[in-house]
């Protein structure tokens, strides 16, 4: 294991975030505020509880989990996609690190940075809305994974986008409806009932559910499911990353 | 010794199918710097894209002090630096970090006496600090340079290091790569500027539609260099050169109206007067005398051109 190329990596992409950190940080914090007062103060002042949780609380996990999703794939896709556009990958390409160093250095820094973010949305949270949280140690690993998931997933896109709009493409056409749909903002009991069948398809419905077990200990699917989808979820991207690899697949010619 | 870099045999076709390397075999011996001479499209870049691990080989091999680029690439790279033709950087990074970058890359823990005998040696010392976006683009190759050296190499590729380069830039590469050489790093360089390769060479290789054509020590070339032919034009025209002229190193041309005479410039006596005084003595009347230099441009131009003629 070439650790010295994982860390320049890892710092080299940290230095990145970092150096942009007020951009980085206020357009997520602004917009969650912004949710907190739509969601949580006008239309939750309507809702008032869901299962016994006041809505402006129960939306926070949901916003978390929006928020940490885009932040991920975003990251880790401009993270990887940006030396392939200016021709720095040539550095990445000739240096004796394997595949799986580049994915743990550019993987492992989105989702950090993805983490970050959480975070400070959480810390936000805690200034419109009461929030105990009853599973923290299952909310932790629940963040972490989705976070590390979800840059592996941005990382093949990256990988995969031949110009900027593909690489906004994905996370605008396919992740944000997911997320938006996923449960964020209701309790898929709110749904009739066809819709909860089609959200069953929901993998994001599985992340939001099992994370919001650990803040409330409520949930729309059994936990286990929640865990054993995340695990599908890593495993398949694993397999993906794994697969480009070996093959050289937009990177090697 | 073994050669620091073997290439056997490489051969590259690009997913299109066209083939950019027909099978390539080049030894280069630790220390030297070899100069690859080739036009615009004659497979330099693709040479060291496939020794580097930017591209995949088809076929063929190629170790790097006995470590092959594919089973053992880990070594085989932590041996080399590129210096790539194109500039690629990240522009809003900061010159020192990105050369820390390079090193930790290839595996060198953080040693700052060593970036930073690397930057002053590249006279970028000064601009340590700045973003490279700041950077004018000769500076901006000297900081390719130095990422390629961060890692301290023992075999250096450079791609057209000179190429779009001001005369003074130029002389400081050169120079670099002298400095290079007296830490006994291998250099391998590519242009297409024959002084080039005269001016820093020990060997100079031409290649061209990705074949190498030849590789030899520059020395002797320039000895071709060194070469002079006089053309004797005669009044009649001859089937053979004549008895009397048998001593000297002669040929005639093909429709037979001219002797060719070839000559050392260096040596003490070039024997031309004699020549000329024999060639009267056996009864030939001159039209005309006319000298001729070959040069290593002569050279190249001829081989890449018979080379063109073979495989079109
Ligand atoms: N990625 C590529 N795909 C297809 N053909 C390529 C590619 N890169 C280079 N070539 C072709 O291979 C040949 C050699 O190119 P290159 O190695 O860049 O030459 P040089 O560096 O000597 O100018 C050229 O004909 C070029 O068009
Ligand atoms: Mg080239």
């Amino acid at each position: 294991m070439n650790w010295s190329a994982i860390s320049a990596i890892y710092v080299f992409e940290m230095t990145r975030f970092f150096r942009t950190l007020a951009q980085s940080l206020i357009s997520p914090v602004l917009s969650t505020s912004l949710y907190f007062v739509v969601f949580g103060a006008a239309i939750g002042s309507r809702i008032q509880e869901v299962d016994g949780v006041s809505y402006g609380a129960f939306i926070v996990p949901g916003l978390i989990m929006l928020t940490v999703m885009t932040q991920s794939i975003s990251n880790a896709s401009f993270g990887i996609y940006f030396p392939k556009f200016i021709g720095t990958i040539y550095e990445l390409l000739s240096a004796p690190v394997s595949f799986l160093e580049i994915v743990m250095g550019y993987v492992g820094a989105a989702a950090t940075k993805a983490m970050f973010i959480g975070v400070i949305i959480l810390i936000t949270s805690f200034f419109f809305v009461d929030i105990e949280i009853a599973h923290p140690l299952a909310m932790i690993l629940f963040l972490v994974l989705t976070c590390i998931s979800f840059a592996l997933f941005g990382f093949i896109i990256g990988i995969w986008a031949g110009n900027f709009e593909q690489l906004q493409l994905v996370p605008l056409l396919i992740v944000t409806p997911l997320v938006f749909l996923g449960g964020s903002f209701y309790s898929i009991s709110m749904l009739p009932p066809v819709w909860q069948t089609i959200s069953m398809f929901n993998p994001v419905v599985y992340l939001i559910s099992g994370f919001r077990w650990a803040f409330f200990g409520l949930t729309d699917v059994p936990i286990l499911t929640s865990l054993i989808a995340i695990a599908g979820f890593t495993t398949l991207c694993l397999g993906a990353v794994w697969w480009i690899f070996k093959s050289g697949w937009r990177i090697r010619q | 010794m073994p050669p620091i870099l073997s290439i056997q045999n490489l051969r590259k076709a690009y997913s299109g199918g066209f083939e950019a390397l027909k099978g390539v075999s080049l030894d280069i011996e630790e220390g030297e710097i070899i100069a690859l001479l080739g036009p615009n499209g004659a497979g330099k870049t693709t040479l060291i894209s496939t020794v580097c691990g930017i591209t995949m080989p088809t076929s063929g091999t190629v170790s790097v002090a006995g470590f092959d680029i594919l089973t053992d690439y880990r070594q085989a790279r932590s041996l080399i630096g590129l210096v790539p033709q194109e500039i690629a950087l990240e522009p809003f990074e900061r010159v020192i970090n990105t050369v820390r970058f390079s090193r930790g890359l290839f595996g060198k823990g953080r040693k700052d006496a060593a970036v930073e005998d690397i930057l002053k040696r590249l006279s970028l010392w000064d601009k340590r600090d700045n973003q490279i976006r700041e950077l004018s683009g000769g500076m901006k190759r000297r900081v390719l340079i130095a990422k390629a050296l961060a890692h301290e190499p023992r075999v250096l590729f450079l791609d057209e290091p000179t190429a779009g380069v001001d005369v003074e830039l130029r002389k400081d590469m050169w120079d670099i790569v002298e400095q290079l050489r007296a830490d006994g790093v291998t250099t391998i360089l590519t242009t297409h500027y024959i002084e080039e390769a005269e001016a820093i060479a020990d060997r100079v290789g031409v290649i061209n539609k990705g074949e190498i054509l030849l590789v030899e020590d520059k020395d002797k070339l320039m000895a071709r260099m060194g070469q002079k032919q006089l053309d004797v034009q005669l009044t009649t025209q001859l089937d053979a050169i004549p008895e009397a002229l048998a001593g000297y190193d002669l040929a005639l041309s093909q429709d037979g109206w001219t002797l060719v005479y070839s000559y050392d410039v260096n040596a003490e006596r070039t024997g031309i007067t004699k020549l000329l005084t024999d060639v009267a003595n056996a009864g030939l009347q001159l039209r005309d005398v006319v000298t001729r230099q070959s040069s290593l441009e002569d050279i190249f131009v001829s081989l890449v051109h018979e080379n063109a003629e073979v495989t079109v």
